[in-house]
């Protein structure tokens, strides 16, 4: 026995030395390449860090200025007036008239859409609208804004004379159009994980197609449809430049879509193509507004994933 | 031997049956089924007998490409359920169905048994709750839901869940209900339960059911046919397949030779 | 209407059942009816979420028409709109781009592969997994932020052709990782069992065959990513790119050595859809034709860009062999 340890440690000092040392060599190249991958997945933890932390440090120079009572409860945003003014409500409610449009158009036509989808349309036809979805999905915001600016305003104000050439009602509605195909691809696909048994199940009993979407299988991918609605709202609160566009820039509280007024992102724009000082109040005030924009769409995207989750645990 | 005096409700008449794609799936089936009996459906894996059972639902409309030749006769009307100008829809309110796995809708206990009334467009109240209770007791079930009927119908055991989805086939008070393995996805007391069940439901109706046990389908059934490869290759009664079956190959999957 | 042939007696049928069989078949009837109205109205839905994509290129190729020839794509921006073009924004796109390519696919891939087949399943990997799900969620423009603190002031790389790569860079990260993460999850273990049973290392296993594999699932995401970025016009506005560009950045390669510099990445720029935005935001009608002849482009290429992606994923699922 111990001989033949012996013999076989001589064996392997003889022939497979070299091949040691070098896999020392070996292991040490493997574990740096382990730690270049490391950091760049590090990558998506700085970029967080940067973000929040360049916000945050703007802010509070921000802060120091302005109170938080008076940027919270103050209705009139003006900081680049003599007599400025920094209260976001104006801002936050042009944000939210903005999206509330949104919403208006792409749940109904979005809902509707995905249902079709995935109970009624054949399966070729879901072959072919689903790509074309996913392509609608690409196509950048600035070309709807063209849209809502050029095409949809002129067509609505023969509607509504009064219409202001910038308003929150046109943007509103080409964004709700725009999120549409995310909301029926996101909501389609919740509904096609409801297991076929379920809808077996209803079918079985004499439904037919339309009880069995409606009583069946929306109700069972309830959560995953919310998760596609959430997350359609983040899109339209974050969109940027369709509002920019047509939207318009006056900052007032108002919740009237017919009117024109900045949301929070048209600010953040407006002030950008200006030429504001690096460290002046004007430039602080952007990476304030941001911050609030920040929290709006993480609580959604949270909430969003949270609902997301839920389902595919479920099924 | 099979008394001629036993009325039939529904009989398949040379059925056959395709899958998209061309798999001929059941061959030239010709079988009755006896009102108010068990009539089991055995055989390997693959031997079509799920196939067969789906036809008289017409589940296999739900799929493009299935195609159907051949009758399946419902009696006392006479209608063949497989014609063209039958809507599938009005089939399934006739006859209803219990699957392998229980599938209980995500609603309440009290939903998913009135679910095939309110299919029916039945809203009133208190038709609804005797119904809903009638279905429940008709399946075993009522002791246990009665005060639970608003919980979730997934909070329920197995095979609660099961008898659960009995309950909702029972509801709308079917001709016909068809069971495909109901119990394969059940521990053996409730397995138990759901054979006690079928043998009280066949004074009301008729029972069609596929089994993979042999054992069960000796204790339920009054009939049973052995299928093998798309064809009946037997049909008699319970007793006879079991003590005295005509062929070889039926006695050799009974014995557990083959299958 | 069918053969009746029967041989056995009946009873006579349980009256119920027959009699509400009229009843039942007019019931069906009516939510049969909705079945109809709701496909058409679903069709309808889903029509106009596609007609719209068909309205508004043909709106853009109808309003931009006359400026689609040479001379829109090699001339500069002017002053007078029939004479602009868009030679300094599609030049600074390209180079745009190959710095946010530069940036994107080596650190998403990598980032990628760590998760996947590298990173223990603890607290560390759900971080990160956290924070990519969320990068995701952020509206572009707060990267734009994140720009020009970080990238302009901070470390006073000004509103470069760098800075701007950079930002597209991050903002398009997340799409890179996911998707590598997704095309490497298809890959089943065996095979990296079978190169690890030959005596292979971890980095050659992941780098010879995981990698490899993987690929065309990984170059739909980067497609699908670098279409985004093509489009992007909000965090490029932030950074404050938005100014009157009539020329081009130093060339990347030089007749004198050594041949290459990279004094084009901290020039100026301008990009397509900036350009586009420029020209839409002005009161002179003229103008808003060339934008709608730059939307027109930018539609045409991102499409291109998106249709190439999901047609490679889609011959990839057709294709996969395992």
């Amino acid at each position: 026995m111990n001989t033949a340890t012996t013999m076989l440690e001589q064996s392997i000092n003889l022939t497979i030395s070299p091949r040691l040392a070098k896999n020392i060599r070996r292991n040490i190249k493997e574990r740096i390449i382990e730690f270049m991958l490391m950091l760049a997945a590090l990558s998506a933890v700085f970029t967080t860090l940067s973000i929040v932390g360049v916000l945050l440090y703007e802010s509070l120079s921000f802060f120091k200025t302005v109170s938080v009572v008076d940027f919270f409860t103050d209705t009139q945003w003006t900081p680049l007036f003599e007599d400025a003014h920094y209260g976001i409500l104006p801002l936050v409610s042009g944000t939210l008239t903005t999206s509330a449009v949104a919403l208006a158009v792409t749940i109904p036509i979005g809902t509707i859409a995905a249902i079709y989808l995935s109970e009624f349309a054949s399966h070729k036809t879901r072959e072919i609208v689903k790509p074309i979805l996913e392509l609608l999905v690409g196509v950048p915001t600035i070309v709807f804004g063209y849209f809502a600016l050029l095409f949809l305003t002129p067509i609505l104000q023969k509607i509504f004379p009064d219409l202001p050439g910038f308003n929150m009602l046109s943007a509103g509605i080409v964004m709700g159009i725009m999120i549409v195909p995310y909301i029926a691809s996101v909501a389609e696909d919740a509904m096609r994980a409801v297991p076929m048994s379920m809808r077996e199940g209803s079918y079985a009993m004499g439904a037919t197609r339309f009880q069995t979407a409606v009583r069946v299988v929306t109700p069972a991918a309830i959560s995953g449809i919310v998760a596609a609605y959430i997350l359609g709202i983040s899109r339209a609160v974050g969109e940027t430049m369709v509002v920019a566009v047509a939207a318009g820039q006056q900052p007032i509280v108002s919740f009237n879509p017919m009117e024109s007024a900045a949301t929070i992102t048209a600010f953040i724009v407006q002030v950008a193509m200006g030429d504001l000082p690096h460290g002046s109040i004007g430039y602080q005030s952007i990476f304030a507004a941001g911050l609030v924009l920040l929290m709006m769409t993480l609580c959604f995207n949270i909430l969003g994933h949270m609902l997301r989750k839920k389902y595919h645990e479920r099924y | 031997m099979i008394k001629p005096t036993t009325p039939i409700k529904a009989e398949s008449r040379n059925l056959n049956f395709f899958y998209n794609g061309g798999n001929h799936a059941l061959k030239s089936v010709s079988m009755p089924l006896y009102e108010n009996k068990i009539t089991a459906l055995i055989g390997p894996s693959g031997c079509g007998k799920s196939t067969f059972l789906r036809c008289f639902n017409r589940m296999h409309d739900l799929y493009p490409g299935n195609k159907y030749q051949g009758e399946i006769v419902m009696h006392p009307d006479n209608t063949n359920i497989l014609e063209q100008g039958v809507d599938p829809i009005e089939v399934r309110m006739r006859i209803s169905m219990v699957f392998q796995k229980p599938n209980p809708f995500p609603k309440s206990i009290y939903e998913n048994v009135a679910y095939g009334l309110r299919v029916r467009g039945e809203n009133n109240k208190r038709m609804l709750d005797d119904k809903v209770e009638e279905a429940l007791k008709g399946a075993a079930l009522w002791n246990e839901a009665k005060d639970r009927l608003q919980d979730l119908a997934f909070n329920l055991s197995g095979g609660q869940q099961q008898r659960l989805c009995i309950a909702r086939a029972l509801a709308t008070d079917p001709e016909i209900m068809l069971f495909d393995e109901p119990t394969s996805a059940l521990d053996p007391i409730a397995t138990a339960n759901i054979e006690e069940l079928m043998s009280e439901l066949k004074q009301k109706l008729t029972i069609l059911v596929v089994t993979h046990n042999m054992q069960q389908a000796a204790r339920v059934s009054d009939y049973t046919a052995y299928m093998y490869l798309g064809e009946l290759m037997e049909y008699d009664d319970t007793n006879t397949i079991f003590t005295r079956p005509s062929r070889k190959e039926t006695e050799d999957y009974i014995t557990g030779k083959f299958g | 209407m069918m053969s009746t042939n029967m041989t056995t007696e009946t009873p006579p049928a349980p009256a119920s059942a027959l009699k509400n069989l009229g009843e039942v078949r007019a019931m069906i009837k009516r939510h049969k009816l909705n079945d109809y109205m709701f496909s058409l109205i679903g069709l309808l839905a889903l029509t106009l979420a596609l007609l719209t994509l068909l309205t508004l290129f043909t709106d853009l190729v109808m309003d931009g028409y006359q400026r689609f020839n040479m001379e829109f794509l090699t001339e500069f921006p002017s002053r007078r709109a029939a004479h602009a073009g868009l030679l300094s924004a599609w030049v600074g796109s390209a180079l745009v781009m190959l710095v946010t390519f530069l940036v994107a696919v080596p650190m998403g891939v990598a980032a990628g592969l760590y998760l996947e087949e590298y990173a223990p399943k603890n607290w560390f990997s759900d971080l990160i997994e956290i924070n990519v799900t969320n990068l995701a969620g952020v509206p572009s423009i707060v990267y734009g932020l994140l720009a020009l603190g970080l990238f302009v002031y901070i470390l006073d790389l000004g509103q470069s052709i760098l800075t701007a790569g950079l930002t597209l860079g991050l903002l398009i990260l997340p799409i890179v990782i996911v998707s590598t993460r997704e095309s490497i999850r298809a890959i089943p273990i065996a095979i990296r069992e079978a190169a690890y049973a030959v005596g292979a290392t971890k980095w050659q296993v992941v780098y010879d065959h995981v990698l490899k594999y993987s690929y065309g699932g990984i170059l739909t995401g980067v497609i699908i990513g670098m279409a985004r970025a093509l489009g992007e016009t909000a965090p490029i506005i932030t950074i404050g790119a938005l100014t009157f560009i009539a020329f081009l950045p130093p060339t990347p390669v030089t007749d004198v050595a050594p041949f290459i510099n990279f004094e084009w990445l901290s020039s100026g720029f301008t990009v397509l859809p900036i350009q586009m935005f420029n020209w839409l935001s002005r009161p002179d009608h003229a103008f808003h034709i060339n934008a709608a002849a730059t939307g027109a482009i930018i539609i045409v290429v991102t499409l291109l860009m998106n249709g190439t992606a999901i047609y490679l994923r889609y011959k990839i699922r057709k294709n996969i062999k395992w």
